[in-house]
């Protein structure tokens, strides 16, 4: 039996058969294109569809953008230099470069100072958004303010002086009185730094400005990007300290400031920042003591301040409200008390669980920014609807000014947008 | 022991108490907090009280009752220049509800659809939409505003191309004309009994609601499956239908006329180059936010619930519909809303491209020339905040509709 089943059964293989590679369909590229692009006869269909519309982009979009004529002088000169042939004519951009950028008004031999100011700003920035830098940085985070108020303002250097020396003598007192009170360290801090800069006022002589270093720039002088950047800038990082504030008043449990701070935010979200901006516009200076002169800028900035700390409250309070209620209660038995348990144990906390949701708001309120152009300021929006377009030379370049503008925001926003995703990922391998 | 555990009630009130009797602090505090803010108020009031005196100022809303003085473009109610200013501040208000009503409608539409090719298994698709998505996230929609509504007058060509007995260029199925001056529709005119008409295609959409309720409840108690589809749509369709032939057509389309005039096109509906700007800019921008919100919702859904369907013996479209959509739209509809909200409040950036709504009729035109500023703004501001009141209540509600009952 045996024997001829071992004769007959033809099927037990004695040797190894070599290895083969895998089927051409079943590894490789081939495979990939077949599991990603052509997985069903449907998703064929639609990968066919997506790639044509991402040729017809391509085809529409490359030939004009790599024709582009970049040196000439007007709009009329770059027609000539295309001869009807497709090209974009960006020309306007290098033409133009310094009104972008800096407005139209802003004297052009003082360019340098608000771009030493830009470049300050990422060294500036860096230990706030990569904290493996040495911390000692961070001194010159806390002085940029001043130089860039000064190297971008001009005028006298006392002015951001006395106001530094405010916050350095109100910082030196809190410190000192912290430790007793919270209460008379905040508060003695305050007044400290209200009267140094109230002597600084009267120190500084009316006519500082006129033979200072730097010359005065005036406020209205401000335009193009970096108008953007410092609207952006600014009051992101003053309505942080607001922000933090208002979610804290809008969880006390004091029902007057509780209502105080709710009023305030549902009134701020309610409501577009377009009107707030006309209240800037039209109606704040009636709210400011007579002759006091308060100017646009300032006035927008207020605005814009009080949009971003109402947004930036809710972000902080959902973190605050996150925290399990363990971490009050240990703050509590540890014998804390209110602001020390907010400072050393819930707001670290809750703050970072916000990160996100704050990058959020800001990259929202830097795309907001350009609002400003509505009540006639002259930023990046604004110089391109403004001055340029409607002078002789470039009126009807409308495609590569609008190209240009939305990448320089693209490259912001999403720079920050992946800033914020690489943060999250860091700090959750943190948590664990 | 007592003496420690119980606060010393026979000494009585003592005023160092406000501030170190923890029961009274709160008092002391919120004193300080009522002191600050009368204070603050009686400032800000009295600079501002300085303030209009020196310029001769007072505040009043006579305004709103005397002649605008201006023209309006496109409005849905009776406007013309000698039309009151309230009157032109509800013609702006109406054609805020309209563009933020239209452009919350297709914002969905494209979000929803980005949203779930986003998670398409294929991979052209999933990164287009991933580009469609991070472009249009992170460009100001004013600049997108802008763009459009530069597309919409500068691209598209003037009405003169339709115009004549053999004309440059068709309109689309005979019915539409895309011009630099805006879209030319067809115009429903309604005769009488029209309202007949109209009247039985509500109670039909109500009528397939009734249906599918009962239909639900026939499965739940008797486990009888209805077919929904087909049924569904011959509630809509054949009432009106026969209705409309019944009453005798009384409603008709008045169609775009190339031939009526020598410079525009005259008849049907035009829809203006701004409204259309705003619409499709406001409704691409915030389609790409709606987008996120459904794919996380879709992705908040643990596989588990698939597959636990699947084993139940539930077919994918049942999959879908009974188990996946509860479960996603609950984590998508507030956030939802909330983008619904802002598609509100970003219409107000109509004043950029010229569209009249509250913002550019009130804020704009009347504010400038009546110079009431405080007035105009005050109730521009009362106006959105009612608006997003009015939003955040009905979220309220549905929220606590579908909460987790948990027991």
């Amino acid at each position: 039996m045996s024997d001829t089943h071992s004769e007959s059964v033809a099927y037990v293989r004695e040797s190894f058969i070599e290895e083969q590679p895998a089927p051409i369909t079943a590894a490789g590229p081939f495979k990939w294109v077949k599991d990603n692009l052509f997985p069903t006869w449907l998703n064929g269909l639609l990968t066919i569809v997506a790639l044509y519309i991402i040729y017809q982009l391509l085809a529409g979009f490359l030939p004009w953008f790599l024709g582009g004529v970049w040196t000439t002088g007007s709009l009329a000169e770059c027609r000539e230099v295309l001869q009807g042939e497709v090209g974009a004519c960006f020309s306007v951009l290098t033409d133009r470069w310094h009104q972008l950028l800096f407005g139209f008004t802003y004297p052009s031999e003082f360019y340098w100072r608000p771009t030493l100011a830009f470049v300050l700003l990422f060294v500036a920035l860096a230990p706030v958004l990569f904290f493996d830098l040495p911390r000692k940085m961070l001194i010159f985070t806390g002085l940029y303010p001043f130089i860039a108020f000064w190297l971008i303002w001009g005028g006298t250097i006392f002015a951001p002086l006395s106001a530094l020396l405010g916050f350095v003598v109100g910082y030196l007192v809190y410190e000192k009185f912290v430790k007793s009170s919270f209460a008379a360290g905040f508060f003695g801090g305050i007044v400290a730094a209200i009267v140094i800069w109230t002597v600084g006022g009267w120190l500084i002589p009316e006519n500082a400005s006129e033979n200072a270093m730097l010359t005065a720039v005036p406020s209205r002088d401000l335009g193009g990007f970096m108008l953007n950047m410092m609207l952006g800038i600014t009051c992101v990082s003053l309505s942080l300290p607001l922000g933090i504030a208002l979610a804290l008043g809008r969880q006390s449990h004091l029902p007057l400031v509780k209502w105080i701070c709710v009023v305030f935010i549902e009134f701020v979200r309610g409501v577009p920042l377009i009107t707030l901006l006309f209240v800037a516009n039209v109606m704040l200076a009636y709210f400011f003591p007579p002759g006091s002169g308060v100017d646009l800028f300032l006035r927008v900035v207020i605005m814009i301040t009080m949009f971003a700390s109402a947004y930036i409250a809710e972000v902080i309070r959902g973190g605050l409200a996150a925290l399990p209620k363990g971490q009050y209660e240990a703050g509590d038995s540890l014998g804390l008390d209110y602001p020390q348990a907010m400072r050393l144990i819930i707001l670290p906390q809750a703050l970072k669980i916000s990160i996100p949701g704050i990058v959020n708001v800001a990259v929202g309120l830097f795309k907001d920014t350009t609002l400003v152009s509505i009540i006639s300021m002259f930023d990046l929006v604004g110089m391109i609807r403004g001055p340029i377009l409607a002078s002789t030379d470039w009126n009807g370049v409308y495609w590569e000014l609008f190209l240009f503008a939305s990448a320089l925001f693209f490259v912001v926003c999403y720079g920050i947008s992946q800033y914020s995703q690489w943060l999250e990922r860091r700090l959750e391998t943190d948590h664990r | 022991m007592t003496t420690i555990t119980d606060p010393q009630k026979q000494d009585g009130f003592r005023l160092s108490m406000l501030i170190n009797d923890t029961r009274y602090r709160s008092l002391t505090f919120q004193g300080i907090a009522l002191l600050a803010l009368i204070v603050a108020i009686a400032y800000l009031g009295n600079n501002l009280m300085t303030n209009l005196r020196t310029a001769g100022l007072n505040i009043s809303f006579e305004f709103l009752g005397t002649p605008a003085g201006y023209d309006i473009n496109q409005t849905l109610i009776d406007y013309n220049s000698q039309s009151t200013n309230l009157r032109a501040a509800w013609v702006g208000v109406i054609n805020t509800l309209l563009v933020a009503f239209l452009a919350c409608a297709t914002a969905t539409i494209f979000g929803v659809i980005a949203g779930v090719l986003r998670l398409s298994p294929n991979w052209v698709v999933r990164k287009l939409m991933a580009l469609y998505v991070e472009i249009f996230r992170n460009v100001p929609v004013l600049i997108w505003i802008i763009i459009i509504y530069t597309i919409v007058t500068v691209v598209l060509p003037g009405p003169r191309g339709y115009l004549g007995e053999d004309p440059e260029r068709e309109m689309l199925l005979g019915m539409f004309a895309f011009t630099n001056r805006g879209v030319y529709v067809p115009a429903p005119i309604s005769e009488a009994g029209s309202a007949v008409v109209v009247a039985v295609f509500i109670a039909s959409v109500i009528g397939i609601f009734a249906y599918r309720r009962y239909a639900t409840k026939l499965l739940y108690d008797t486990g009888k499956l209805l077919p929904v589809g087909w049924p569904s749509l011959a509630i809509l369709i054949v009432p009106t239908v026969l209705v409309y032939y019944i009453m005798g057509q009384p409603i008709s389309l008045d169609m775009p006329d190339p031939l009526a005039n020598r410079f525009n096109l005259k008849g049907g509906l035009q829809i203006g180059a701004p409204l259309i700007a705003l619409w499709f800019a406001l409704s691409i921008y915030t389609g790409a936010f709606i987008a996120e919100n459904v794919r996380a919702g879709i992705l908040a859904v643990s596989k588990g619930q698939t597959e636990a369907a699947a084993a139940l013996g539930l077919r994918p479209r049942r999959i879908m519909g009974l188990v996946i959509l509860p479960q996603a739209l609950r984590v998508i509809i507030p956030p939802l809303i909330s983008n619904y909200l802002n598609i509100t409040k970003n219409s107000s950036l109509a004043i950029a491209v010229g569209y009249a709504d509250i913002t550019a009729t009130l804020g704009g035109i009347t504010l400038n020339q009546t110079g009431r500023a405080i007035e105009c703004v005050l109730l521009l501001m009362l106006f959105y905040l009612v608006i997003s009141l009015l939003i955040s209540a009905g979220m309220n509600v549905y929220n606590n509709a579908m909460k987790l009952k948990e027991r």
